[in-house]
């Protein structure tokens, strides 16, 4: 059944929860915990979660900017793919221990197909024994490939936003087409009684805000609690990135990352709240661990704009409170802009990468003379390329000219050789006269089992606006009783 | 005056939009603040990484948090999917920064020598 349209709620509610009976957490509060920071992240992760200790609502986010094109293309050779099959699979395992406890769960899943995810998902739960007593709440809307040409020719040219350049331009070669949606489907979903929330494109930070602003009955004019939630969120979105992984304030004493907690998110009505993870996990929460990560994929920080507020993140105010929790407080907001961002993902040529390895003596010099060679003999071959890149894994891969000159003792480097066209059998000419070099070029060269570079199809990404009138009414919350 | 390198006064992470590099440069003791902030600026970052970043730098300070986030445009060779960069996403262009040399007043670089380095007679290794 269709039960809402997003934006259908208007102004201040009672709250859903007028307060917790906490187990050891501090009452009025919500936990919502991290569980995914992408698709491919910890698997373990989301269990320990959901049984590590107390949480209302774990969020789960699967979807980085080129995943929805993988996605799309799974659909479009199969109707019924076309989502994370992972979280379905994660659903088989969790879904008593969710019912026990009381935990919803809200991810971004669904992709390019949620209405199809939702349906795996309540097909686990009744495996798993939750007939009738779960609910599986879908946000469809986000999704404008069927209606691209329509809004092109309406007055919408999805303008580049990095090079200003018309969607027109690569109109053919469009792969899939999605709007962030925020928070409001998201809150007309649980509203519903949905215990799980399956999304397409949503903002990774609405999974952690929308839980929150409809456990409090946040209207939507409150930009503080509202900015507060989307910062929550921030913090939350990549999993062990706030509690000690990837950290690189001496990360050699952050304690048992074998057995890291994920972060959990302890939010208070009036809109503070604390970072911690479970007890007796690994892993750490501090200052440094939570300011990473508010720094982490940071733009103007004044302006973190979101479909439902824009957060001031130079606000933010954090207190140690030690035993891994960090309180956040003072965060400030104001109202969101009338676009919403578009993720467009389009075919955009070929790249193959190869490597060799050269060792000592002169590894360096034997891998440069090599590049070299092998750039002779592509020119000798005609092949025109957009671009040819050679690094030195081992010395400059990643510092450039900062690593200074090798030097002739480094005992091995790694030449690795990339190019990048729109003519696909140039690149696959190239990935055939790299393995050559081993008979044909400087001596002592090995790491070449790996067999022939593969072509890669290159799925670029392509940001834009949208006016957010013509997408809202589109915007649809079904429920799907397990 | 001696110098040390940014390693020693500041944490970073990095991470990517499009073709953009951000690096959130974060100072282990907030007293270093200020030396950041007349140290590290966009042009003084722009002089750095030279050729490795093509377009403007762009600076924003987060003095609640004694921060400042750094944008490097056209540094990722096209980003995500389109770069042939081994560090195709920015993940370590943080670390790059980090090698920058900055004069600090004696004192300051005798509190600072050292840090952000593994401890001599410790290994990651922890088992």
């Amino acid at each position: 059944m269709t039960v809402a349209h997003a934006g259908s709620r208007d102004g201040s509610q009672a709250p859903a929860n007028a307060g917790r009976s906490g187990h050891g957490t501090p009452a009025g509060t919500v936990r919502v915990a991290g569980g995914q920071g992408f698709w491919g992240d910890d698997l373990e992760a989301p269990v320990r979660q959901v049984e590590g200790g107390d949480i209302d609502y774990l969020m789960l986010d699967y979807l980085a900017e080129v995943t929805m094109s993988i996605m799309q293309k799974q659909r479009s050779r199969d109707p019924r793919a076309g989502y994370a099959r992972d979280f379905v699979a994660l659903m088989e395992r969790i879904f008593p221990a969710c019912m026990e406890r009381g935990i919803k769960v809200v991810t971004n899943a669904g992709g390019v197909n949620p209405a199809e995810c939702a349906r795996a998902v309540a097909e686990a739960g009744r495996g798993a024994g939750a007939g009738g007593r779960a609910r599986v709440g879908v946000v469809t809307g986000d999704d404008l490939m069927d209606r691209l040409d329509e809004l092109l020719a309406s007055g919408h040219p999805l303008d580049n936003m990095e090079t200003g350049q018309p969607l027109a331009a690569i109109r053919d070669r469009v792969r899939s087409a999605n709007v962030y949606l925020g928070a409001r489907p998201i809150v007309a979903a649980l509203d519903a009684g949905a215990t799980v929330v399956v999304t397409g494109r949503s903002t990774d930070t609405a999974l952690t805000y929308g839980p929150l602003a409809r456990e409090f009955g946040w209207p939507w004019d409150a930009w503080d609690l509202l900015a507060s939630g989307v910062v929550a969120g921030h913090i939350n979105e990549c999993g062990a990135q706030a509690s000690g992984g990837n950290c690189s304030a001496e990360w050699w004493s952050i304690p048992d990352l074998a057995g890291v907690g994920f972060p959990i998110i302890e939010a208070s009505p009036g809109g503070n709240f604390v970072v911690t993870k479970h007890e007796g996990t690994g892993g750490a929460v501090n200052l440094r661990t939570v300011k990473e990560q508010i720094l982490y994929e940071m733009g103007d920080p004044s302006s973190y704009i979101t479909p439902d507020v824009v957060a001031d993140f130079t606000t933010i105010r954090l207190s140690d409170e030690g035993g891994d929790r960090v309180g956040v407080h003072g965060i400030r907001g104001r109202p969101p802009t009338p676009s919403l961002k578009v993720s467009v993902a389009y075919s955009a040529g070929f790249k193959a990468v190869g490597t060799l390895v050269y060792a000592w003596p002169d590894a360096a010099a034997k891998a440069r003379a090599a590049a070299t060679i092998l750039r002779e003999r592509l020119d000798r071959l005609g092949l025109a390329f957009d671009r040819v890149l050679v690094e030195l894994v081992g010395w400059d891969a990643t510092h450039g000219h900062l690593a200074g000159d090798p030097p002739p003792d480094l005992p091995e480097v790694e030449l690795r050789v990339g190019v990048r066209g729109t003519n696909r059998a140039s690149v696959e000419r190239f990935t055939r006269e790299v393995a050559p070099l081993v008979l044909t070029g400087p001596p002592s060269v090995t790491g070449f089992a790996g067999g022939r570079p593969r072509v890669q199809e290159i799925v670029a990404y392509w940001p834009a606006l949208i006016d957010r009138r013509v997408v809202e009414p589109r915007v649809a919350v079904d429920v799907v009783e397990v | 005056m001696a110098e040390v390198q940014l390693v020693e006064l500041a944490h970073a992470r990095s991470g990517d939009k499009g073709d953009t590099a951000n690096v959130g440069l974060i100072v282990y003791d907030e007293e270093d603040y200020p030396i950041v902030l007349e140290m590290v600026t966009p042009d003084r970052v722009k002089e750095h990484f030279k050729d490795m970043v093509k377009g403007p730098v762009e600076r924003f300070r987060l003095d609640n948090l004694h921060a400042v986030n750094f944008l490097l445009h056209g540094a990722l060779d096209g980003g995500g999917t389109v770069s042939l960069m081994t560090d195709a996403q920015g993940k370590v262009f943080s670390t790059a920064l980090l090698r920058m040399g900055i004069e600090v007043p004696d004192e300051v670089a005798e509190r600072v020598r050292g840090r952000g380095r593994v401890p001599d007679g410790r290994t990651g290794d922890r088992r």
